[in-house]
């Protein structure tokens, strides 16, 4: 019998072995990004710019060109990469620290200015890189390193929904919030991530897909139940779904 | 009071508490989470106030505010956060608001690394913020003395009206010793802070305002010579050093930190083979201990400086020493603390090889 | 008599070696002796393995860094392979051989090899393997009675975590009959 592959590494990321921990899903979405730079040829135009969390070595993993930005200014960086390169395929790859701490004005300054880059947010509720402190993501009553007794909202408001806040902002092309917890969801994702890049390609200006992923490790759960734990409690407070798509209006 | 068993981080917390810090704004970045890791779950024990903030910039904004409201207020980070409080560090001086700093120093340029650095000296002793101002800074040693440097540090930035810095490297931060948080240290009679816009102009009777802008150039030079003063009489009164067997010494290693500890060490090998070598340990970064230096006895040809960064400290030695002994620079950097024996080593060598 | 132990203690990251490590300087700081533990942290910690050094001494302890330590207690191939050379000459090194075949030891050194999995299994819980590794550090050094660290479990295992005193303190017993 011939072999068969039934399983090949995407071309879209280095033999660098991952630094994630087991069971988490920041793994799987570096698979689709890869996968789909490859699909639509993207993959020797594409510059990624790396943020600083747990992906901070993914300037190591995606393998186009990539550059390393400073904690939560990625969007920043990556404006200046697409303005001196306008035919490049510029992507942000940040956590929710990163994104929506941090880096809230570069995040929302960039949609707004309709940059024409492609951000990958990936929601993971905590911060993973630095041991687990509370995120402006954090849900009610999760407990963290920083908010012990867990999170209350008179001290520390409300998890921020950043995919339905960019929605309010005029600039905004594409945001889409996905899932990777199973491989129905997967698939939906990937289509999301093509069509982001899609958005770039055509030049209709700044797209986003948040991720919701897991951090078994900082959540204090084995990799199941940390998925279970993000259907259960993430999903109804970060509901899936499109929440922009201009390009429609244009058509 | 018994000493007790404590993680470097939560220890400096916990002084902080016993300091009297009345509200803590911080943003998480090792290797100093610990701090606001703690203080996120004991400040509420004690009726005061924890916010962690999204980011370094808002951190120090907070201090600011709440420092000009007369509370006594800290923030920690470590290197990079640090670079981004600088204009807010800046903007205090230039008010005279009083805060505590601490930077749990790790590796640089950029992200750098997470491991043990004294790579923020110059960020540290110069500040990177603009104009003509000075920080209070510290380097403490073992973790008794940082602890004890951050009880008082509340005292001293209300007196000076000043942030001060305490500046340990990631070793300090991390490491485990017992330390006592009860024994005596000194105390400041301190004015009430009645500069404080606080919303309380009603019950004060006049209007308090908390700037830095001077529009005017005569009233800016004004402003700038004023703070001068302040920093002057820092330098007459608060320079902290330590000399261990310098008196006969022939060669005399300037350390701070960590690497002053590795180095005590290497003094008592080296006294063993009859090299005789001393130890000038600045405590105080800025203002840096000149009047260590004047002590120093004619014996003492050789100065080395040893850091965890690549001649930060060692332009403070050349600038003290005025060409009068002969200077010897040995550092390392990348997070690693330099061993034992290569700095006696670079003494051997220093001293021609054979024991005097 | 006159204390001054340095040590490094070494293994995967859930075997517990930086709590092995603390108890020593728990029970240090209780007889009122100088003593410092330093943790690994960061990216040397993600590779799996974790280690910590402790010094003890009755008088100051200067360079905190532990760089030709006295003694070495290892829980994993890794950590033999990286600490072992790095041992004092005549110094103690105390391994746990679960999953080590035909390793090469020093011959300059005082060397005990126990299987801390096997024996922690058999008192029911895999986890209390670095208590085993901790009775037979005592025993081997004598360098805190067995009373010293059953102090130190008092506080650590108090609360919801009482119940896991009885077989802590077996461990530590069984380590130290094993080094014995
Ligand atoms: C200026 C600055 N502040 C803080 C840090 C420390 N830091 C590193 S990663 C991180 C948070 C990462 O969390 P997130 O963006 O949610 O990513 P995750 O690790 O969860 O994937 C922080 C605060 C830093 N490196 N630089
Ligand atoms: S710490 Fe959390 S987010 Fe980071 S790699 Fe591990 S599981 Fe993933
Ligand atoms: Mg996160």
């Amino acid at each position: 019998m011939k072999a068969q592959t039934i399983y090949k590494p995407t071309e879209g990321l280095t033999e660098r072995q991952l630094t994630y921990c087991p069971g988490c899903t920041h793994g799987i979405i570096h698979k689709l990004i890869g996968e789909v730079l490859v699909e639509q040829g993207l993959l020797d135009t594409a510059v990624g710019i790396a943020s600083v969390g747990c992906s901070v070595m993914s300037y190591e993993f995606f393998n186009c060109d990539t550059q390393q930005a400073a904690h939560g200014r990625a969007p920043a960086v990556a404006t200046g990469i697409k303005r001196v390169n306008p035919e490049a395929t510029v992507f942000t790859y940040q956590g929710d620290g990163d994104l929506a701490s941090i880096g809230l004005a570069e995040i929302v300054h960039s949609a707004h200015r309709g940059e024409n880059i492609t951000v990958i947010f990936v929601n993971n509720a905590i911060y993973g890189m630095t041991g687990g402190q509370m995120a402006p993501t954090t849900l009610i009553g999760q407990k963290t390193t920083t908010s012990p007794r867990g999170r209350e909202q008179a001290e520390a408001g409300l998890p921020l929904r950043m995919s339905e806040m960019l929605a309010t902002v005029p600039g905004a092309t594409y945001l889409e919030r996905v899932s990777v917890h199973d491989p129905k969801h997967i698939r939906k994702a990937k289509k999301a991530l093509q069509k982001a890049f899609d958005v770039q390609t055509k030049k209709q200006g700044f797209s986003m897909i948040e991720f919701i992923s897991t951090c078994p490790v900082n959540w204090g759960m084995t990799p199941q139940d940390s998925l279970n734990w993000a259907v259960d409690q993430m999903i109804p407070y970060y509901p899936l779904g499109l929440f922009k798509d201009a390009t429609k209006e244009e058509n | 009071m018994a000493k007790v068993l404590m993680k470097g981080n939560e220890a400096m917390a916990l002084a902080a508490i016993k300091g009297g810090c009345d509200a803590f704004f911080g943003y998480p970045i090792t290797p100093q989470n610990e701090v606001p890791e703690y203080l996120s779950y004991h400040m509420k024990e004690y009726g005061r106030v924890f916010v962690q903030a999204e980011s370094e910039v808002a951190a120090i904004n907070m201090v600011y505010g709440a420092a000009g409201a007369g509370a006594r207020v800290l923030t920690s980070s470590s290197s990079p956060g640090i670079a981004l409080k600088q204009e807010g560090i800046s903007y205090m001086a230039g008010s005279q608001l009083p805060a505590v700093i601490i930077n749990v120093m790790r590796g640089g340029p950029g992200l750098g690394s997470i491991q043990p650095s004294q790579g923020d000296y110059n960020q540290v002793t110069r500040g990177g913020g603009n104009g003509d101002y000075h920080v209070l800074s510290f380097g403490p040693e073992t973790l008794q003395e940082t602890v004890d440097l951050v009880r008082q540090a509340f005292d001293i930035a209300d007196y000076y009206r000043n942030p001060v810095m305490i500046a340990v490297d990631g070793l300090i931060g991390q490491m485990m010793e017992p330390v006592d948080l009860d024994n005596e240290i000194p105390k400041m009679d301190l004015p009430p802070k009645d500069w404080a816009a606080n919303g309380k102009s009603g019950e004060r009777g006049k209007r308090n305002t908390i700037v830095s802008l001077h529009l005017d150039t005569q009233g800016l030079e004004g402003h700038n010579l004023a703070l001068k003063k302040k920093y002057d009489e820092m330098v007459e009164k608060e320079q902290r050093y330590e000399m261990i067997q310098t008196d006969d010494a022939d060669i005399v290693i300037v350390a701070y930190g960590t690497v002053a500890r590795v180095v005590r060490s290497v003094i008592e090998t080296l006294r063993e083979e009859g090299i005789k070598v001393g130890l000038l340990r600045p405590i105080t970064l800025w203002p840096f201990p000149e009047k260590a230096f004047e002590k120093l006895p004619e014996s003492a040809k050789m100065l080395l400086t040893v850091e965890m960064s690549l001649g930060q400290m060692h332009q403070d030695v050349r600038m003290v020493n005025e060409g009068k002994r002969k200077l010897a620079f040995y550092g390392r950097a990348g997070g690693i603390v330099p061993e034992a024996d290569e700095i006696a080593d670079e003494v051997r060598k220093l001293v021609g090889g054979s024991p005097a | 008599m006159a204390k001054h132990e340095q040590v490094i203690v070494a293994g995967f990251g859930g075997q517990g070696v930086m709590l092995m490590g603390q108890m020593l300087a728990y029970a240090a700081t209780n007889e009122g002796l100088n003593t410092v533990w330093i943790p690994s942290y960061g990216p040397e910690t993600r590779g799996g393995t974790a280690n910590c050094s402790i010094a003890i001494s009755d008088k100051m302890i200067n360079s905190p860094v532990v760089t030709r330590p006295d003694s070495v207690v290892a829980l994993n191939l890794p950590s033999l392979e990286k600490f072992e050379p790095k041992l004092k000459k005549d110094g103690l090194l105390i391994v746990n051989d679960a999953a080590i075949k035909d390793y090469e030891y020093r011959d300059d050194v005082r060397l005990i090899t126990i299987d801390a999995n096997k024996e922690a299994l058999a008192l029911g819980n895999l986890r209390v393997a670095n208590m085993i590794m901790l009775g037979a550090y005592i025993q081997a050094t004598g360098i805190f009675k067995k009373d010293a660290i059953i102090e130190v479990f008092k506080k650590t295992f108090s609360g919801d975590k009482a119940k896991l005193m009885d077989i802590n303190v077996k461990a530590l017993e069984t380590g130290m009959k094993l080094a014995a």
